[in-house]
């Protein structure tokens, strides 16, 4: 099946970050899968925890550019949120066999392998992130995160001038690479 | 240093701030300098990660956001769990019948031990203030709060003693307080206090003793309702290790403190309580145990007289079930919805207090 015009341009405006693309795919799609994982012995937090990791599977596929959905978003979003609750199930241990309505439909396999080591990417940052103690944390993530530019950011942090505040940047970004590299190298 | 300025050199290269003619001699050195294109290239890839963990991180709040605006826009529900109690009661009546009067006569024994055990209460530090004895340096602080401000509308009653003080935080915008039955027993009237210092008249709508938790209401045309409140109430527990935050009021103004989950159970392994590593003070009773998604996983109460460090918290579970209960019998509070979700989750820890602050009250019983 094609997809129709309209969920194109729903996951162009997603790749865009375009607000209001994300609240249609939301109302749309959410009501679906929580009454996937309501069946399915979950609850409503569980479901929007998995639904919230299947947006961000979708919109980590939008914004590569090379996404070409085959099916109805619908079908795609419930297939992601299956294999995403079935694995959060087996961590639980609370696998059952003959799932609710949980028959396969498209196969995400690959999608779902790029999106776990995204994932752990992201915890690798995180945890490096919170690895190396304020100030520098701050003031990494408003130059880096927020864009905020030098001489803002020395006016909110209380240094003197903006080249005081780059120098302590730059060895607050020394620390946050070793620390980040230290665990990626493990993982790659 | 050297590293600094080079680390410099290349964030520049990669920005394309560099000037033509340094950037032609920076290319030179990296064909030359094998450690140099190394760093380049795997500054780049640095660079990538960490644009990518911004956006997933921006992503990730906008959609909290948004969840939250759909839900309160009424454009999708929160379903409640299914009901798969009702298949295994079918299946299991007998079974349970005879489990059911074992543990019929097992709590009679229970509860024949904890009466006996109750002598040891002594034990226990009610953490509400003892307001006699700090009550010459409030009225110190309530003359210079006078003197600052005094267009302040006192609303306590006049020439009666403060009994206990506490915090409480709202459960429902709409006025609803949670603090400990121990602040405002036996009170004749509650006075909230907000952290700017604006104060508001209460009632207490319930007290359950055995909990030790007491709903209030603020009943006051000054105050103004909040729309949806920032943290969630949690209805299972925290992880041992989990770090944990409370804002209280054993002072004048708003207090922070951080710890973590001690124990999963409280004083003689009540079950109801569980032990955390923060430190806590007398007039903390009732104030809120925040995990880092800023939902509310407890209610400090009483601390080990003879141990240091050791605070015990009423567990959030017990809020669900004490207005599950009451809200059978008491019409104006089944006018309250609990918060379920927090809207504060993946911020930092500053903006998530920012965020909270307006929601902790201090409370003070006459």
């Amino acid at each position: 099946m094609k997809t129709d015009v309209n969920e194109t341009a729903l996951l162009e405006g997603l790749a865009h970050n375009d607000r209001s693309a994300i609240e249609t795919i939301y109302a749309q799609q959410y009501s679906m899968v929580q009454t996937l994982i309501i069946n399915n012995n979950g609850t409503a937090e569980d479901a929007r925890d998995i639904f919230q990791e299947a947006m961000i599977v979708l919109y980590e596929k939008a914004r590569s550019g090379s996404f070409e959905l085959n099916c109805q978003l619908k079908t795609y979003v419930y297939s992601v949120c299956r294999r995403l609750w079935l694995k959060k199930l087996q961590q639980m241990q609370k696998y059952i066999p003959n799932a609710n309505g949980l028959e396969e439909t498209v196969s995400v396999d690959e999608d779902m392998d790029v999106h776990d080591q995204r994932n752990s990417d992201f915890l690798m940052m995180e945890k490096a992130l919170s690895g190396i103690g304020e100030p520098c944390k701050s003031l990494l993530e408003a130059f880096y995160l927020q864009k905020r530019n030098m001489t803002e950011i020395a006016g909110n942090f209380g240094y003197t001038n903006a080249d005081n505040a780059k120098n302590q940047k730059y060895k607050c970004l020394m620390r946050l690479k070793k620390l980040f590299f230290s665990e990626y190298k493990n993982h790659v | 240093m050297e590293q600094l300025q080079l680390l410099e050199a290349v964030e520049r290269y990669l920005q394309n701030e560099m000037n033509p003619e340094e950037r032609a001699h920076f290319e030179q050195l990296r064909k030359t300098n094998p450690e140099v294109d190394q760093l380049v290239v795997e500054h780049t890839l640095f660079l990538g990660q960490l644009n990518k963990f911004g956006e997933v991180k921006n992503f990730k709040a906008s959609l909290h956001d948004i969840h939250n605006n759909l839900v309160s826009s009424g454009s999708i529900k929160e379903q409640p769990s299914r009901a798969v109690v009702k298949q295994i009661w079918k299946r299991y009546k007998r079974v349970m019948a005879v489990a059911a009067s074992i543990a019929g006569i097992t709590a009679m024994l229970i509860a024949g031990m904890i009466n006996s055990r109750k002598a040891n209460t002594a034990e226990l530090e009610q953490l509400s203030r003892d307001y006699v004895r700090t009550k010459r340096t409030v009225d110190q602080l309530k003359k210079q709060v006078e003197v600052n401000s005094t267009e302040k509308v006192q609303k306590a009653p006049q020439n009666v003693e403060i009994k206990s003080g506490g915090t409480g935080f709202l459960i429902d915008g709409k006025g609803f307080l949670v603090t400990n039955a121990h602040v405002v027993a036996g009170s004749t009237s509650v006075i909230v206090q907000n952290n700017k210092g604006q104060e508001f008249r209460a009632t207490t709508v319930h007290l359950n003793k055995a909990t030790d938790i007491a709903i209030l209401k603020i009943e006051d045309n000054d105050f103004k309702p909040l729309g949806t409140l920032p943290y969630g109430i949690r209805k299972n527990g925290a992880d041992l290790g989990e770090t944990l935050f409370t804002l209280g009021f054993p002072r004048e103004i708003i207090v922070y403190n951080e710890g973590y989950m001690s124990a999963k159970t409280g004083f003689h392994g009540d079950t109801m309580t569980c032990q955390i590593g923060v430190s806590a003070n007398p007039g903390n009773s009732g104030g809120p145990v925040f995990n880092k998604n800023g939902e509310i996983i407890g209610i400090i109460n009483t601390r080990q007289v003879a141990a240091e460090g050791v605070v015990f918290a009423i567990t959030s579970k017990n809020i669900f079930n004490l207005l599950d209960e009451v809200s059978k019998t008491d019409t104006t509070l089944q006018k309250i919805k609990l918060p379920s979700s927090s809207s504060i989750k993946g911020m930092d820890r500053v903006q998530q207090i920012k965020k909270i602050e307006d929601c902790v009250y201090m409370v003070r019983s006459y």
